[in-house]
């Protein structure tokens, strides 16, 4: 098989690429191989779109539910703080 | 003259254990409930890093905030309950059970496991939520290792170096996890999104 068809075929390295060039610059010659990749394949364009979504859910959904759902109630809050003076230097 | 005086005398950020419920104790907890389902056991784990923290008060250099100090406490804290949940802790290996998503020979994607379109960016807020929820149960189910890296990358924006550093993993390994969570997590969303 001759380099470029084998880039074209493997998906688990266009995906690992992909998965890296989100938090880090790629090198060139794997930037290229994306490039070419991508390119030609349909399905992990797709999975590229799919990926970054599944990134901006984890970021939102999770900080949304963190804003405004959960809290303490204020005596279980008193109690902790008790916990914590009995053990503070007097 | 004021200001010269101050910028040589040393930075000091003292922290006060007698405001720490006030000041923290509802992000911790919802630090918490985010990552473990667990209201009680999440309740003990606010408390636990508080003593904890108090036991440590002289590891406190006033370099990162208080809050960020008690949160990395609590964080090793749920880490470890993973840690006890899952036994595959230790393996970067896929899990047993897990599919092969990719031919081995060429590296194709396997035609059950090729990515398909889904609806995973609804507008709707009731969509929104049983997404969310979709995607806390698919979380649950990776290997413990491969969570915690993957939430500290995506949830906390940690850095990979800080992240390597705590997992004791090294960076090729690094790639290796989040690219294989993330490939996990989606086939993950394909299906129970059906």
């Amino acid at each position: 098989m001759g380099r470029i068809k084998k880039i074209m075929y493997d998906c688990h390295r266009a995906t690992y690429l992909i998965e890296k060039g989100q938090h880090v610059p790629l090198s060139p010659r794997e930037r290229i191989a994306l490039l070419i990749h991508l390119n030609a394949c349909s399905v992990c364009r797709l999975f590229r779109r799919q990926s970054r979504l599944i990134n901006r859910a984890m970021h939102g959904l999770f900080k949304a539910s963190a804003a405004h759902t959960h809290s303490l109630d204020e005596s279980i809050k008193r109690e902790m703080q008790e916990k914590i003076n009995d053990r503070l230097p007097k | 003259m004021k200001n010269k005086l101050f910028a040589f005398s040393p930075v000091v950020t003292a922290t006060d254990p007698a405001h720490w419920v006030d000041k923290y104790a509802d992000h911790l907890y919802a630090f918490a409930l985010n990552r473990l389902d667990d209201e009680e056991l999440c309740r003990d784990l606010v408390q636990e890093t508080f003593l904890a923290a108090l036991e440590r008060l002289n590891e406190f250099r006033g370099q990162s905030s208080e809050r960020t100090w008690l949160t990395a406490i609590l964080r090793f804290k749920v880490i470890d309950i993973y840690r006890k949940r899952n036994s595959s802790w230790l393996t970067c290996h896929p899990m047993q059970s897990e599919p092969e998503y990719f031919d081995p020979a060429n590296g194709h994607w396997k035609d059950d496991w090729a990515p398909r379109s889904m609806e995973i960016d609804p507008v709707d807020p009731t969509l929104r939520k049983e997404l969310a929820a979709i995607l806390q149960k698919c979380l649950d189910r990776l290997p413990a290792l491969w969570y915690s890296i993957f939430s500290m990358k995506h949830m906390d924006d940690m850095a990979t170096e800080v992240i390597c550093e705590e997992m004791k993993v090294s960076s090729a390994n690094f790639w290796v996890i989040i690219h294989r969570a993330k490939v996990n997590l989606r086939a993950c969303l394909q299906k129970e999104g059906q």
